[in-house]
């Protein structure tokens, strides 16, 4: 089993990936197993780390969390977009002292933290753990801080470490 | 353009609110990008159109198209997805090109991750290194 299929999740979102691009039907579902099994054997050539899942259970809240706060932060931008560009805004760097540790854990918060507005990923520091993140409008900076540990970053060290 | 009179209207009328917000949130990015004043907040501002500008148009385009060939059609999501993970590749690219150049310049209010350290040391020192 573990020969066959070295990368489960790859081939299974592979295969899912196919049956999106095309149409449900016993034949696409074979075909895309045989190209999602070929093509995650192929990955398997270039060695790519193995996330290892703990908690699954934590993935939809993670989702939803981030699926509002995207939207509540693209009402504020948009706002103060409207409200006259950013001369009333606050903004400034966040350094944030992160512990999770984990490549892809850390892989996700780089696309969460980008992907929602008003918060971007400037740089990390891997020795010290440190993040330097740039934000639009901060009220609180410790709380911006707090914020991203207890939102993001715990769900995704239980889920990854 | 049949498919389109033969649409019912809550239909119509759900499309064209999310056409509108996704179109509407991409405008405020673009006006944002020109009127916000330093690069760092710039950077801010086309993300309104990365994520709920290109997510408004992605999903009127689902219902349409599903609507229209009575099957769910749901490869937008895929669209969403390669979206939302390659957005940090090209923002972080730039952003860390920016602090380089800033941190070079001796530019002040530009912090440094690393006690005492900048320009080159600290940005070598930033790749993430950790084998697996």
């Amino acid at each position: 089993m573990r020969r066959l299929l070295p990368y489960p999740l790859l081939t299974a979102s592979l295969l899912l990936m196919w049956l999106l691009l095309t149409r449900f039907s016993v034949g696409q579902i074979l075909l895309g197993l045989v190209i999602a099994l070929a093509a995650s054997r192929v990955m398997g050539a270039l060695q790519p780390a193995k996330p290892r899942l703990r908690r699954w259970i934590k993935i939809p809240s993670l989702t939803w969390t981030v699926f509002g706060d995207i939207l509540k932060s693209n009402i504020a931008v948009a706002g103060l977009v409207l409200r006259g560009g950013s001369g009333k805004a606050r903004s400034g760097f966040v350094v944030v002292p992160l512990e999770l540790r984990d490549r892809t854990g850390l892989a996700i918060l780089a696309c969460i933290i980008t992907g929602t507005p008003g918060t971007a990923w400037i740089e990390y520091n891997a020795a010290s753990g440190k993040l330097l993140m740039h934000v639009l409008d901060i009220d609180d900076e410790e709380r911006c801080v707090a914020q991203i540990k207890q939102r993001y970053e715990a769900p995704l060290m239980e889920i990854f470490e | 353009m049949t498919e389109l009179a033969e649409l019912p209207p809550w239909a119509a009328l759900l499309i064209a609110f999310f056409l509108l917000l996704g179109a509407s949130l991409t405008l405020l990015g673009c006006i944002g990008l020109l009127r916000f004043k330093t690069f760092y907040q710039r950077v801010h501002a086309p993300t309104l159109g990365t994520t709920w500008g290109a997510g408004g148009i992605l999903i009127a385009s689902m219902i349409f198209f599903s609507m229209v060939q009575s099957r769910p059609v749901l490869h937008e999501i895929l669209i969403s997805v390669m979206v939302f993970v390659t957005t940090p590749v090209t923002l972080m690219l730039l952003a860390r090109a920016t602090l380089y150049r800033d941190r070079a310049e001796g530019m002040s209010g530009v912090p440094s991750l690393d006690t005492g350290s900048t320009g080159d040391e600290a940005t070598d020192s930033t790749y993430p290194t950790q084998r697996s």
